[in-house]
């Protein structure tokens, strides 16, 4: 089998395991330019694991994973890193935020990371915190910003660098039901309008409802519920 | 905690040690000094100074002959080695059996009967034997061979202490005990972070603030009580461990390291106590909420003034004993202590207020560096919490090093010793022969040249008066080659006699050389044999002194062996000075095997240029291996307090690995995380520890001159502990960065 | 609900007599409401004339409960039609569903993939009604949160039931 054409990120029999656990057993994955996706599943059915190995933070046992026709699986670490620096965006459910940054240094830093200059980062930066609007909280720190604003801060920072696909790990995992619409609005739309991809791992029904299609994993086994209807 | 506690006791047991080691010296001590020697009875022993050298360790070696049943045994012997037998201390017993003890055990032919008693040795690793000796009596000459009807000191407190070297020993202990007591307090505050969510829940389930705040007293407090169990086992373990090993030549028993009561007893109680006050003063800025613990929203920030009162009250007290030196009587020590100990405290005050100022004022730079200093500005207390103990040690050592160089030349002679010309000096005992005896070390591995001397002493009048001769000078017997060594010959055979002249000290020899004029020749104490004479023949010739291996220009009467009566010959000891090729293996103990086989009792030394005074040397020894010991136990919790760190943020960095962050860019981070405030730390330490030293020289009247080497290598060595901290954290970080850190649920 | 197909669904297992077939249904899923015999017969004679069931046999002595049922081929398909097709996302949708789900598991059949192809279809609903909202005034937002809590609960079921299929199978094979 392989990847649908026209996808941006495709995935083909993945295997993964830790240790004895099987985290996936021959996933499949496909997303086209500006396509938002939702993986679900339950806790433990391996939806991580397969985000992180599109995303190319681990490497995948077998299997190959493609993105914009190169292959990630077999890619060396510091290509794959460049990469995540790049055309990859990232949202985590928590622990993101580095706390003695400022916001704004926050969204700043993957652009730094890419070797950026400071200032110009920075004002970039602050353009985004402004459309998610959280451009008042560009001097203070996580600590003192609140779970909804802090998340903003970090959707910001994943879009800074105008990223092809975002990898979203349950971003709203650690917000009440308004303020995680909100962060998913702001996701989605921001996401749509730059024809960003949104990999959307969630299990929550609510969040999966702002994507345009979900896959479910179920014991490292992905199912692609729009070709199966 | 535990590690600090045990270091504490450590050090409170130093000063023991040291004094422990002393008294067993002491105890043991063979000299008399005593102008009338003991006749010969039935309690009397005869003992003989037969110390030697293996490779580069020392051996103290006696030979003992008994001359009656109530002879006194020395310390730790239960029964008197024979003649051929010896006891031995078991470390020599062990490396008599060594593979490589082949020499030694040639040097050392006597039968092992027994061991020394830790009661006869001054440290577990001592070499030291006793054997039997025979004919000694005839060889009493009151310095190498002596006779004693006891053993120890007869007037063990006739030593005035140096005022000087008290104080070196007053700044030692306070210098090596600052950062370990530093060390606890920071040590107190490891894990902060974990005990802060636990009072939160504490507060959650309904504990009031202050209820709260007793809680983590009485957590500091049974903390405390733990660590001190904990160092006080971990000091009863290291008690033996320190048993076996040696460190710079020195060992001890683990009786030794017994803490004085008092300073234990200060221990026990100021380990707790701080304890809870660190605790308390650390929960000052802090409003712990039930669902967290929320900083004081600015904290104070920090003031400079009171900071800088604490070095300055301490400068304060030690300047009235400035410009007091060695000759105006003891320094006051509670003015030193307190000195010395509020100069050092005054770095852990100062160094969090600098390392704060310095940090706020850091900007622009890479990712890494923003990402260091920001954490840095969040958090400079933790980080100069990091490194004050680090601080001190080497504040400490800085000014003890400045000292010790300062006073340097104070304690360390000039041998004059010229190592160019000869490398060893074999003494020989008199009635050695001579020509026999010559052969067998130029015979000897490893030797180049012998320059063989015989010297004796001539007077105008027996020796044996009470008030001697009035004018005396030395005698030198040699052959032509070895008499150049001395004098400038304008020719010179076998036969030939010469008087020096340009002599350095010995100046009678002109005065002396009358033809026909009777001498007397010093027979060594030892009355019961004739008085040999010599007259002085016609003849004799001229020559100009010049340098000697030894390093003087001495003056006399050269003869050259023919010259020479038969009688003389017993009356004269031999110096034979050897020139060494250092490229031979063990050629030094070759030379000494040769020495030991023509006579036990031949005493041969290695030359070196300088040479220090014994008590300053093992003081300096001291700071080396306490210092030492300090940082690599500081060395040692600054990486576990790292590693804490580091799992704290376990998500954190997998995060920023997950979107494209280089591991390099997190590394350095790291590495400028804790560089930045040790840098700080160390040139503080450097600033205070010169100013210290700076003190510490003009109050014992030295030249205040900074020994900039040293302050590198004591900076060099805080840093080098970070760097290796830092490097040895290395893996686990790179093992927290990989992305399975991203699995949390 | 659809008692035809749950009927049908039973049949599978293999022939019955219309008081066997009462009392299965009662037993796995009429437990607050038995059925009627009259409501067996008359479904019964329905799915006949369709062909979806044929008569296995009559017992002597007549009557309609003599009358022994199986599914024809024809049934068999429209039960399997039946348990992939997902319900429309409605109120009170659980008692439908579980019926497919114990059916699907009295069948062999997947019944993971009956939950999942719901799943999807209920997604599908709150995509609409997710789209509606961002659209819409606040009056349309609180109505369409009203009808999403309610998806969403349906969803949150279809998890647990997801998460428990293990115990289900055991407890109603056995």
């Amino acid at each position: 089998m392989s990847a649908p054409a026209g996808s941006l990120l495709a995935a083909v029999d993945l295997r993964k395991a830790y240790g004895s656990t099987l985290a996936l057993d021959g996933a499949e994955f496909s997303i086209h330019p500006g396509e938002v996706v939702a993986v679900m599943g339950p806790s433990g059915s391996g939806k991580s694991t397969l985000l992180h190995c599109l995303a190319g933070i681990v490497p995948p046992d077998s299997g190959s994973i493609t993105y914009d026709g190169r292959e990630l699986a077999t890619m060396s670490d510091a290509r794959r890193s460049a990469l995540r620096r790049s055309e990859f965006g990232f949202v985590f459910q928590f622990g993101q935020l580095v706390p003695e940054l400022t916001c704004v240094e926050n969204v700043a830093l993957p652009l730094r990371l890419n070797g950026a200059p400071r200032k110009q980062a920075e004002r970039t930066a602050l353009a985004w915190l402004e459309r998610l609007e959280v451009d008042d909280l560009r001097g203070k720190r996580p600590g003192e910003v609140s779970g909804g604003q802090g998340q903003r801060v970090a959707v910001a920072r994943s879009l800074v660098t105008g990223p092809r696909v975002i990898f979203a790990d349950e971003p709203t995992g650690a917000l009440d039901s308004l303020n995680g619409e909100r962060v998913m609005e702001l996701l989605t739309e921001a996401a749509r309008s730059a024809n960003a991809a949104v990999v959307l791992v969630t299990h929550e029904a609510r969040v999966a409802a702002y994507s345009d299609r979900e896959i479910v994993v179920r014991d490292g086994k992905s199912r692609d519920m729009e070709r199966v209807v | 905690m535990g590690f600090g506690v045990a270091l504490l006791l450590l050090s409170t047991a130093l000063p023991n040690v040291l004094s422990a080691r002393h008294d067993r010296e002491q105890a043991r001590m063979d000299y008399t000094y005593d102008l009338t020697e003991p006749p010969k009875a039935d309690d009397t022993l005869v003992i003989s100074d037969v110390d030697t050298t293996f490779r580069d360790k020392d051996v103290r070696g006696r030979l003992m002959e008994p001359e009656g049943p109530r002879a006194p045994l020395p310390p730790g012997v239960s029964r008197f080695p024979g003649p051929g037998e010896m006891v031995v201390s078991p470390a020599l017993r062990k490396l008599l059996a060594a593979d490589g003890s082949a020499l030694l055990r040639e040097r050392l032919p006597y039968r092992i009967i027994g061991d020394i008693g830790e009661s006869g040795l001054v440290g577990s690793q001592e070499l030291a034997y006793y054997a039997g000796g025979s004919g000694l009596a005839a060889r009493v000459d009151g310095s190498q061979t002596a006779r004693l009807t006891e053993f120890g000191d007869p007037n063990p407190t006739t030593e005035e202490p140096d005022p000087v070297l008290v104080l070196l020993n007053i700044v030692v202990i306070v210098a090596l005990l600052m950062p370990v007591a530093v060390f606890i307090a920071a040590a107190v505050r490891f894990g902060g972070e974990r005990r802060d969510r636990r009072l939160a829940a504490l507060r959650l389930v309904g504990s009031d603030s202050r209820m709260t705040r007793r809680v983590a007293a009485g957590e500091a407090l049974a903390g405390a009580l733990l660590g001190l169990a904990l160092g006080t086992g971990f000091f009863l373990i290291g008690r033996q461990v320190a048993g076996s090993v040696e460190l710079m030549g020195v060992s001890v028993w683990p009786s030794y390291l017994d803490p004085s009561p008092a300073l234990a007893a200060l221990v026990a109680v100021a380990v707790p106590s701080a304890a809870v006050l660190v605790t308390l003063l650390a929960l000052r800025g802090v409003v712990i909420e039930p669902l967290g613990v929320v900083r004081a929203a600015k904290p104070a920030r920090r003031r400079l003034w009171w900071r800088l009162l604490l070095p300055v009250a301490g400068l304060a007290m030690l300047y009235p004993m400035v410009g007091q030196g060695r000759d105006n009587g003891d320094f006051n020590q509670y003015l030193v202590v307190g000195g010395v100990l509020l100069l050092l405290v005054g770095i852990t005050a100062l160094l969090p207020w600098l390392v704060e100022t310095v940090v706020g004022r850091l900007g622009a730079g890479g990712v890494a560096w923003q990402l260091a200093v920001r954490r840095l500005q969040l958090s400079s207390g933790t980080a100069a919490r990091m490194v004050n103990g680090i601080a001190v040690a080497v504040a400490g050592a800085i000014a003890l090093q400045m000292l010790f160089a300062g006073v340097d030349g104070q304690y360390t002679q000039e041998t004059g010793q010229d190592v160019r010309r000869a490398q060893m000096q074999v003494g020989l005992p008199d009635g050695v022969p001579m020509a026999a005896t010559v052969q067998q070390f130029a015979d000897t591995k490893g030797v180049r040249k012998v320059t063989a001397l015989w010297e004796g002493y001539l007077g105008d009048t027996s020796w044996d008066t009470e008030t001697g001769p009035g004018l005396s000078t030395e005698l030198t017997v040699g052959d032509c080659a070895a008499l150049r060594e001395v004098a400038k010959l304008p020719s010179c055979a076998n036969g030939d006699l010469f008087v020096l002249e340009g002599a350095e000290y010995s100046v009678d020899g002109p005065a002396l050389n009358r033809p026909g004029r009777k001498l007397y020749l010093e027979s060594y104490g030892r009355g019961d044999v004739a008085e040999v004479t010599w007259t002085v023949p016609a003849g004799v010739g001229t020559a100009r002194s010049i340098t000697d291996p030894a390093g003087s220009r001495r003056g006399g009467f050269l003869m050259t062996p023919a010259a020479m009566p038969e009688d003389v010959a017993r009356t004269v000891r031999g110096e034979l000075y050897l020139s060494v090729d250092e490229s031979v293996p063990d050629a030094s103990d070759h030379v000494r095997n040769t020495a030991a086989r023509v006579d036990p009792l031949a005493d041969p030394t290695n030359w070196t240029a300088t040479r220090t005074s014994a008590r300053y040397d093992s003081l300096r020894t001291g700071l080396l291996v306490g210092a030492v010991c300090v940082l690599l136990l500081i060395g040692a919790s600054l990486l576990v307090s790292q590693l804490e760190q580091l799992r704290e943020r376990r998500k954190l960095l997998s995060a920023l690995v997950a979107f494209g962050t280089r591991r390099r860019t997190l590394t350095m981070s790291v590495l400028w995380q804790t560089a930045i405030p040790i840098a700080l730390g160390l040139l503080l330490a450097s600033v205070v520890g010169i100013t210290l030293g700076g003190v510490l020289l003009r109050m014992s009247d030295t030249p205040v001159g900074v020994d900039w080497a040293s302050v590198l290598a004591m900076t060099g060595t805080g840093a080098g502990v970070v760097l290796a901290v830092t490097l040895l954290s290395l893996p686990p970080l790179l093992r927290l960065m990989r992305p399975e850190g991203l699995r949390t649920e | 609900m659809s008692i035809g197909h749950t009927l049908l669904g039973l049949l599978e297992s293999g022939p019955r007599h219309g008081y066997d077939l009462k009392r299965a249904f009662d037993e796995k899923f009429g437990h607050d409401r038995p059925l009627h015999y009259g409501q067996v017969y008359s479904t019964m004679s329905r799915l006949l004339k369709h062909g979806l069931v044929e008569v296995d046999g009559i017992e002597a002595g007549g009557g309609p409960e003599r009358k022994r049922y199986a599914i024809t081929d024809a049934g068999v398909t429209d039960v399997a039609q039946w348990l992939a097709t997902p319900e429309k996302p409605e109120p009170y949708l659980q008692s439908t569903l579980y019926t497919k789900v114990v059916l699907a598991l009295l069948t062999q059949r997947d019944a993971a993939d009956i939950l999942d192809t719901q799943r999807s279809e209920h997604l599908r609903s709150m995509r609409i009604l997710t789209d509606r909202k961002r659209r819409g005034d606040l009056a349309d937002q609180l109505i369409c949160d009203h009808a999403l809590f309610h998806l969403e609960a349906d969803l949150r079921w279809l998890e647990l039931t997801a998460a428990r299929l293990d115990k289900l199978r055991e407890a109603v094979t056995s």
